[in-house]
């Protein structure tokens, strides 16, 4: 390149082309981003968490818990299995009887349905997301964007130095998580996570006790709304639980 | 003296206090980004260490030393480098010397304000862009101030033709501006509504830590494999492909495999990571043909130091690759693995890239020599010996605890404990960057205080000489 004019206009456009892929892309597809509605239901997702889990989410960001902990849970894939609802006649069951029912793709599930509706049968297909992280009981599908719309700053976390706390909130109550905050190894034997001591003070009355501080509280709070056990459409699940 | 001899020490004198004062800056920062990271490597041995103070949490201390190690010692340096690099390629001295020395005391309280303002919860809570928005505003400041000496310097220069180094640092200098004000003014000033905030985030730190970066230094070791054996780039055919390339593919990379925005991102992403073999291989053959033919003794100087950078250039360039790929990435992703990567990129391509350019240039911006020559080759050595003990182990359990993760009878406490030998050994290699970054600051801050001395003796003498007199006959 012969000029200084020519290596700008190739960064710029280097650059320029980045920038509308992953800045200006994201930010109109993204950046209007509204509530949806909850799968097969007039509710509509996400609601604002309320107001001490909004500030716990400062107190999260303060202390760079983010550093550790992610809050993205992966998915594989779906398996659906079919299953019969209700009264059948003998012909429908006959029909069932030669057919998959179980671990079938979507494409699949709807051609078995549609052979059962033909024959006249009532049927319910049940949607089961798989993946590692499924499996492990850290939620019942995979995070989407949805579920981050109302957090300022989004905290994805990027290294599993800690277990993922999508769903924390509906795996532990709040007397579960001050005493983990407290000791983390007196409920977790094998546990890396400091001890977090300093957001505790003692209780006034001079009785020795450990009380929470507002941060705790509130820190508490938002790990207690950290809950994504909503099916939607860009993430279904069957929130009844399939046969076994 | 010859001609050329004196033409060339006036240039480097013209750098002298600029560099000084930014590379003075750089050298403290390091250690104390060092420091700090080696506290937070601690924590996963004595997690009761610092149970007691919230200043030192692992969530504070962690992004404070990766913020002081990339803004307090890697950009200041670069940026003393490249005013050096473009004075001496254009055979011009550098313009409005004051600015940079003003910019290096701006950045340096922007960077004071920014890590202070992490340790007390300040902390922006994005990664890489932690230093709080009045810290932000001085480094952009400092930034422009610094770019513009360059540019003019830039574009007072005699020797009017562009070398391949020109190219890759100019393109580098303007980088930087616009990612950094694009993620403060999207994230920080005006948030952006939800995920799409963790995708301007990914875009920024591929763009600042692999692009950026890569580009400056990637300037620099072309400049320095070229100085030193006295001959010029090779294969400046396939170096323009690999520019081109590289500006190319690689902004694009970064978006990680499992996150949960829309799916062409990681895809767009994954594509571009397997494009990055085109410049990865273009780089190495003018890197091969540069080297192999230049009659060089290598002896743990700056020549030694340029050759490794450049391989661990290409190496971290894989590792990226690897990491953006999708089938392995998806393994990968969330663990060691990303971190290592990162390191790989910062320690053993940047870092010994900017040290070589700070040594080739101080004995000759300075007018003295160094004054412990042989901390240049123990410093080599300290910064390889950690970079292997930091990246292998790190690299190693992040594969390992990928592959474990896949598997959820394996309990998420087993996953953990088995990465803790691996964070032992890294310790250590943090323990041996932070000696190789005293062996710096000491070759720097005693050749400044030497300076010093000499300008107080110089005036000295001028003040306490005996007044000239004549006779004045009446």
């Amino acid at each position: 390149m012969k000029s200084g004019f020519s290596v700008f206009l190739a960064a710029f456009i280097g650059l320029g082309l980045s920038w509308c892929g992953f800045v200006l892309g994201p930010v109109l597809q993204l950046g209007a981003g509204k509530q949806t509605m909850v799968l097969n239901s007039s509710e509509v997702y996400p609601n604002q968490r309320p107001g001490d889990a909004t500030l716990g989410l400062q107190v999260y960001r303060a202390y760079g818990c983010a550093a550790c902990h992610t809050t993205q849970v992966g998915q594989d894939g779906m398996i659906c299995d079919v299953v019969l609802a209700g009264k059948n006649s003998a012909a429908v069951s006959n029909l069932v009887a030669s057919l998959k029912l179980t671990g079938l793709t979507i494409d699949d599930a709807g051609l078995v349905s549609s052979k059962i509706a033909a024959a006249g049968g009532k049927m319910e297909t049940h949607i089961i997301p798989v993946g590692a992280d499924i499996a492990r009981g850290w939620g019942m599908r995979h995070s989407v964007a949805e579920d981050f719309l109302w957090d300022n700053p989004v905290q994805l976390g990027s290294v599993r130095i800690g277990p993922d706390l999508a769903n924390v909130g509906l795996r532990y109550d709040a007397a579960w998580e001050y005493q983990h905050l407290l000791d983390p190894k007196s409920q977790t034997p094998n546990s890396a996570m400091p001890p977090y001591k300093f957001l505790f003070e003692s209780a006034a009355g001079g009785s020795g006790k450990l009380v929470p501080s507002e941060d705790a509280k509130n820190l508490v709070a938002y790990l207690l709304s950290l809950r994504v056990n909503v099916p939607l459409h860009d993430a279904p699940y069957s929130t009844v639980a399939p046969k076994k | 003296m010859n001609a050329n001899e004196t033409k060339y020490s006036a240039i480097d004198a013209s750098c002298r206090v600029p560099l000084l004062a930014l590379f003075g800056g750089a050298a403290l920062w390091l250690i104390v980004g060092l420091g700090l990271a080696f506290l937070a490597s601690l924590t996963f041995h004595m997690p009761e260490k610092f149970a007691g103070c919230p200043y030192f949490s692992y969530g504070r201390i962690e992004p404070a030393a990766n913020d002081a190690i990339v803004y307090g010692f890697a950009l200041p340096a670069a940026l003393g480098v490249v005013l050096w690099i473009f004075a001496r390629l254009g055979e011009t001295e550098l313009a409005l010397p004051i600015v940079p020395i003003a910019a290096a005391n701006i950045w340096n309280i922007g960077v004071l304000v920014g890590i202070v303002g992490i340790l007390i919860g300040n902390s922006t809570g994005f990664a890489w862009l932690e230093f709080p928005r009045p810290a932000s505003v001085l480094i952009f400041i400092a930034y422009l101030l610094i770019a513009i000496s360059a540019f003019a310097t830039f574009g007072a220069r005699r020797e009017r033709a562009l070398q391949p180094a020109h190219w890759f640092l100019l393109a580098g200098l303007f980088w930087f501006p616009w990612i950094y004000s694009t993620a403060n003014l999207f994230l920080v000033a005006w948030p952006v509504r939800g995920v799409t905030q963790a995708v301007i985030d990914w875009w920024f730190s591929n763009n600042l830590l692999f692009v950026c970066f890569g580009l400056l230094g990637l300037g620099t070791a072309f400049y320095l494999l070229s100085k030193i054996s006295a001959r010029p780039v090779q294969a400046t055919n396939y170096a323009l492909f690999a520019f081109w390339t590289f500006i190319l593919f690689a902004p694009w990379c970064g978006m990680p495999q499992t996150a949960p925005i829309p799916a062409w991102l990681p895809a767009a992403s994954g594509v571009a990571s397997g494009l990055m073999v085109v410049p990865v291989i273009a780089l190495c053959v003018v890197y091969l043909k540069t080297v192999y033919g230049a009659k060089v003794e290598c002896k743990g100087g700056p020549y030694c130091h340029a050759k490794f950078a450049t391989a661990a250039f290409i190496l971290s360039a894989l590792m990226l690759l690897c990491w953006g790929c999708p089938v392995f990435g998806k393994v990968v992703d969330l663990t060691w693995f990303g971190p290592s990567q990162v390191y790989m990129q910062l320690f053993g391509f940047f870092a010994i890239v900017v040290c070589a350019g700070i040594y080739e240039s101080l004995a000759g911006v300075m007018g003295l020599e160094l004054p412990f020559p042989v901390f240049v080759r123990f410093q080599h050595w300290a910064f390889m010996i950690g970079l292997a003990l930091l990246v292998v182990p790190l690299a190693w359990c992040g594969v390992h605890q990928g592959f474990k993760m896949q598997d959820a009878t394996i309990p998420f406490s087993d996953i953990t404990q088995g990465t803790l030998m691996s964070l032992r050994v890294s310790s250590m290699g943090w323990l041996f960057l932070l000696l190789g970054s005293l062996m710096l600051a000491a070759n720097i801050f005693v050749m400044t205080i030497k300076w010093h001395l000499g300008v107080v003796i110089c005036v000295k003498d001028a003040i306490t000489a005996p007044l000239e007199t004549q006779e004045v006959k009446s």
